[in-house]
């Protein structure tokens, strides 16, 4: 199922950066459809941070993710590099999880 | 490098979500667009059907698509040449390539970009993924917190406006409503009905021009 996954997104995600270079502008380029594309990377990936961070199976739990988050943040806040915010987030919790 | 650190923490967190090093770097080989990638193997992690996880994949690969319409004119490669090129067309590929003021120009700058990012991703993949097997339990050294900071640090540039804040305010809010009646992925799926209604409702209008509340 996992291959399946791999392939199925990766040809997915492919076709939709051909259909860019290929369709007609004016197929898509209508406010409302290029406000909605702009909004869906921000509505997903918040709901990722949430689930990831504070669900566990199907309760809601807080633990050392929600610390590593808030580490996450105050990183981005000083604006720190990628690496430095996810190796922070991850070192918070581990560290808390001793 | 930021791509290559970006390559490293996706293969590292891949495995520590269970799947394997070839899996990790098929995936960064066929999809080759980092926020779907992350995405695909969060919802595994967080315990969500693969499905669920591609459709993810594939709602955070529809930007792809918008960049190859700005670009398309710009580039205007036909034939085999655009069935290419279209493997490459991503976020840093877009950026070095659509300022540039003629055709020529922007293919030398979308072609280096995305060639030397396809390398550099998909060996920092393989590094991070080799890496992530033999560092042990993920739990121990917190991966699965590195995940959701991942996702936020994705999330954080785009969180310059005042719509935007509070879309990705209502999106969190909804998924995390929904996490104790959905099977998992359905969450983060159900977030993008957040982004359709908030661009249908703000019709013609830019929210951050609303003048601010009387203090």
């Amino acid at each position: 199922m996992i291959w399946t996954a791999i392939l199925l997104g990766g040809v997915g995600c492919y076709l939709l950066k051909l259909g860019g270079l290929s369709i007609p502008a004016r197929v898509l380029e209508r406010p409302v459809v290029e406000r909605v594309a702009d909004l869906i990377p921000v509505a997903l990936l918040a709901a990722l941070v949430a689930v990831q961070v504070f669900a566990h199976g199907h309760s809601l739990v807080l633990d050392a993710r929600a610390a590593g988050l808030g580490v996450a943040v105050l990183l981005l806040l000083v604006r720190a590099p990628f690496l430095v915010v996810v190796f922070g987030a991850a070192l918070t919790a581990a560290l808390l999880r001793l | 490098m930021a791509t290559g650190a970006y390559g490293v923490s996706f293969g590292a967190v891949s495995v520590a979500a269970g799947l394997s090093v070839t899996q990790t770097c098929a995936l960064s080989l066929v999809m080759f667009t980092g926020a779907s990638q992350f995405a695909l193997v969060g919802v595994l992690a967080a315990g969500g059907a693969p499905l669920s996880g591609a459709l993810t994949a594939l709602l955070l690969g529809t930007r792809n698509t918008l960049y190859g319409l700005r670009l398309a004119p710009l580039l205007a490669w036909r034939g085999g040449r655009r069935l290419l090129a279209a493997h490459v067309l991503i976020d840093e590929s877009t950026a070095m390539s659509v300022t540039r003021p003629n055709t020529a120009a922007a293919r030398v700058g979308f072609l280096t970009t995305g060639i030397s990012i396809f390398v550099l991703w998909n060996l920092a993949t393989l590094i991070g993924a080799v890496a992530g097997t033999t560092l042990g339990d993920p739990r121990h050294l917190g991966l699965d917190a590195a995940v959701g900071a991942a996702f936020l640090a994705l999330l954080w540039p785009r969180l310059t406006d005042l719509r935007n804040r509070l879309v990705a305010l209502a999106a969190a809010a909804v998924a995390l409503g929904i996490v104790p009646v959905s099977p998992a992925g359905v969450p983060v799926l159900a977030a993008a009905g957040v982004a359709i209604l908030a661009g249908v409702l703000t019709r013609g209008v830019d929210p951050t021009e609303f003048p601010e509340a009387p203090r």
